[in-house]
């Protein structure tokens, strides 16, 4: 047992510094309107004038760098992706919108991107989260057990979160630490070998906090 | 830089090293940072700065060391000595390993690996050689093993053509799963016309069991990158990509700065080692798709798009990436090509069996005593792999199944514990070498159920594009669900073996066309626990809950469940 922070926190890579170029201001009015309507509340960017300026408030002020970084080049969508889902925790309308817009495509694009891969979440997480991993290795090794037991304790199916959105359950496929099977990642520690009874005192004394 | 200089930096790694009155190496992958190499290493480091010690001691994080189980591992290198490496260290026992062992010159008794341990005297590495001994941030510790000589060696004496026969001299075979000979895919991109070409370098590792790929890019992340720039020489390519799981950050994050380093000296970039070569390498995170690692899967995801596989051919050889010639290796293929060049392709083909060269690398996975990272020769038998290196079955159980090739492959019984493990005898098997995922199956998993739960994982993967593999696997997955919930008939067993033939001569992609294997192996080898699980409605080792009757026995059934009171009489989808 053990921490293993960046095996989970960060999905960054190469975040080289692009070159300061002021953000395109086609999407400027687009923006405005996103950005109002966001979840964090943002204040609006009533500024106008330059769009380079409004990118300060933004909430999409990560995403307009990494859209700068790939100089908007519809290939980096994937890429676009990882960064709002770092930044938001999951990918809402409005940010896929957003997206849309800013690469030229179209949002069915976008939606078909995002709900084609795995990694992407269209539904924010709860509190906690934990990831049980059933890859060829933790199944032999009974992490379906595991999986059971923590859907019958907490009155959650794997994939969804608890209703007071504390406690989400998830089934993922190899971490690749099979050497180490059965393991969970809870709250972006790692915890192997485990069995049903010590990850459900884990997950009781992650949720008492 | 030139050739002067690397051999300059070189030795002045080699210098700084044989400086140090002791060097302790503290394996820094994955598996072993997950049981707390972290902390470990902080407590060594703290120990020796405590002791003013840093001129004399040296601490280096490393690359795996193999016995994955057992970690986290710390090795003591003395000079004139034989490393001694400890297993299960804690924070606590290291700070007595530097003052015991590294001080007093007393090595300590307990938690020492024994040195003539069959795991490591039965393995031959070629691509994990350096691993547990090189710090894989460091280029200087890469160079000063040797490291960019090969790439030196190519551009400076050898043509492309000449690259692409040794190659085809060493009998390398693309290690993804395929098995497809690697010269003859470089000779066909580097015919292939068109004015820009690509390198990509799988690493969307999905198999579950599986984590030779991570292991490789964890812990020699300039190996491979050199293998991917000496290919990029061969069939005349100026870009790669590196395409890597998202859920392998650490690889990820440690490919990003070899490439940073790499081209901060100049050895990867604009006109490497003064000749005209310019080669660049990008990274492209994955999202979690299965389907990925097929190769034109893989080229659609780089493009940014849904990883959905399209029809071949054309080949990516010929119409990759953007409509260019493509050339796509697998992680350790590429990891294979600097020793082949250093050592000769007469060296590697002199290893492993008629058909399959070289040394393959297995990750070592489920109910067995040694798990971790293994490197062996082609040839090997089953037998080796787990009662020598892998130390047998815990508890006294019986070994009942190897599954490999993850989801696409299948499982061997024991009957074939003495088959050399190559491409040949595996496909024969009913299974494939896959990318080396070998979990190891005691006589208390249920046969159906491991099938049942490749299945389901394909099921779950299939990209949906061609109907065989979206509508057949699901299908497949139903019939499996009813035999392990006891609602089967025995008609649904032929049901299942039809339907399992279809779905590989008519799918797709590779996805599809595997997506059986599990099944169908399992068929063939353990008919006798389908027929138990439909005809006794029993399964063997109690692992399926058979609740359930056939449909037409339901008549019977319903009145008796209505009297028993149950909540939801109807028969549901089972587990």
């Amino acid at each position: 047992m053990g921490a293993d922070k960046s095996l989970i926190t960060s999905h960054a890579v190469s975040k080289k510094e692009g070159s300061v170029i002021t953000s395109q201001t086609t999407g400027a009015a687009l923006k405005r309107e996103a950005e109002g309507r966001s979840r964090t509340g943002a204040p609006g960017a009533g500024s106008g004038g330059s769009s380079a300026a409004a990118g300060v408030d933004s909430p999409y002020i990560q995403i307009d760098r990494a859209l700068k970084r790939c100089q908007y080049s519809q290939d980096a969508l994937i890429e676009i992706l990882h960064t709002a889902q770092e930044t938001f925790g999951y990918l809402s309308e409005d940010t896929m919108t957003y997206i849309a817009h800013e690469l030229k495509l179209p949002l069915s694009w976008v939606y078909g991107v995002t709900s084609f891969y795995h990694h992407f979440n269209l539904k924010p997480q709860g509190e906690h989260s934990c990831n049980i991993c059933m890859g060829t290795a933790c199944f032999v090794k009974r992490a379906g057990e595991i999986v059971e037991t923590l859907e019958r304790e907490f009155q959650v199916k794997a994939g969804e979160t608890t209703a007071d959105g504390k406690f989400s359950i998830n089934i993922v496929r190899c971490l690749g630490n099979c050497g180490l099977a059965p393991m969970v990642i809870m709250d972006g520690k790692v915890h192997a070998r485990q069995t049903s009874e010590s990850m459900l005192e884990e997950c009781r004394k992650v949720l008492k906090g | 830089m030139t050739r002067e200089e690397l051999r300059t930096m070189a030795m002045k790694e080699q210098e700084k090293r044989a400086a140090f009155r002791c060097r302790l190496l503290v394996c820094y992958s994955s598996p072993c940072l997950s049981s707390g190499a972290e902390a470990v290493y902080k407590a060594l480091l703290a120990a020796v700065q405590e002791r003013n010690l840093d001129a004399e001691v040296d601490v280096t994080r490393t690359g795996c060391v193999g016995p994955c189980s057992r970690g986290p591992l710390v090795t003591v290198r003395r000079q004139g000595c034989e490393d001694v490496i400890y297993q299960h260290v804690t924070p606590e026992f290291v700070v007595q390993i530097l003052e015991k062992h590294v001080l007093e010159n007393e090595p300590l008794m307990e938690n020492v690996l024994p040195g003539d341990l069959p795991f490591f005297a039965k393995q031959l590495k070629v691509v994990l050689a350096n691993s547990a001994s090189l710090d894989p941030e460091s280029l200087e510790s890469y160079v000063s093993m040797g490291g960019f000589t090969a790439l030196a060696k190519v551009l400076e004496e050898m043509t492309p053509e000449q690259v692409v026969e040794e190659i085809k001299k060493s009998g390398l075979r693309g290690r993804g799963g395929g098995g497809f000979p690697t010269g003859l895919k470089w000779d066909l991109v580097r015919k292939a016309l068109g004015e820009k070409k690509y390198i990509v370098a799988n690493g969307d590792e999905g198999d579950p069991g599986a984590y030779m790929d991570r292991t490789t890019m964890e812990s020699d992340p300039f190996l491979v990158l050199e293998g991917m720039a000496i290919a990029a020489y061969a069939v005349g390519a100026d870009q790669g990509y590196f395409y890597v799981r998202a859920e392998y950050p650490l690889a990820a994050e440690r490919l990003a700065k070899a490439i940073k380093k790499a081209e901060k000296a100049e050895i990867l970039g604009n006109r490497i080692f003064g000749s005209s070569f310019n080669f660049r390498v990008d990274i492209r995170l994955g999202a979690g798709a299965f389907v990925c690692g097929e190769e034109t899967g893989l080229l659609t995801s780089i493009m940014g798009r849904r990883g959905q596989p399209y029809p071949r051919p054309p080949f990516p050889a010929n119409s990759g990436l953007w409509g260019s010639p493509t050339l796509i290796n697998n992680v350790e293929t590429f990891g294979n090509i600097a020793p082949i060049i250093n050592r000769g392709g007469d060296w590697y083909a002199g290893i492993g069996t008629e058909k399959s060269k070289g040394t393959k690398i297995f990750a070592l996975a489920g109910e067995i005593n040694n798990t971790g990272l293994i490197e062996v020769p082609m040839g090997i038998t089953l037998r080796e792999v787990v009662y020598e290196i892998g130390g047998g079955i815990p508890g006294g159980a019986g070994f009942k199944a190897a599954q490999t090739g993850g989801p696409s492959g299948g499982c061997i019984p024991a009957d074939y514990l003495d088959t050399p493990i190559d491409y040949e005898n595996l496909a024969a098997l009913g299974s494939i070498m896959g990318s080396g995922g070998l979990v190891i199956m005691n006589d208390r998993s249920c046969m159906v159920d491991v099938a049942r739960f490749f299945m389901d994982f394909c099921r779950d993967e299939s990209c949906g594009k061609c109907i065989p593999c979206r509508v057949g696997t699901s299908q497949m997955l139903g019939l499996l669900e009813k035999i392990c919930n006891g609602s089967a008939v025995m008609e649904d067993l032929e049901k299942l073996r039809e339907l399992a033939e279809m779905v590989q001569e008519t799918s797709l992609c590779g996805l599809g066309f595997t997506s059986p294997n599990p099944t169908l192996s399992t068929l063939r080898y353990f008919r006798d626990e389908y027929e138990s699980h439909i005809r006794d409605r029993k399964c063997p080792v109690g692992v399926c809950v058979m609740n359930e009757v056939p449909l037409r026995e339901l008549v019977a059934e319903l009145p008796r469940r209505i009297r028993a009171g149950a909540k939801s009489s109807l028969p549901g989808k089972g587990r």
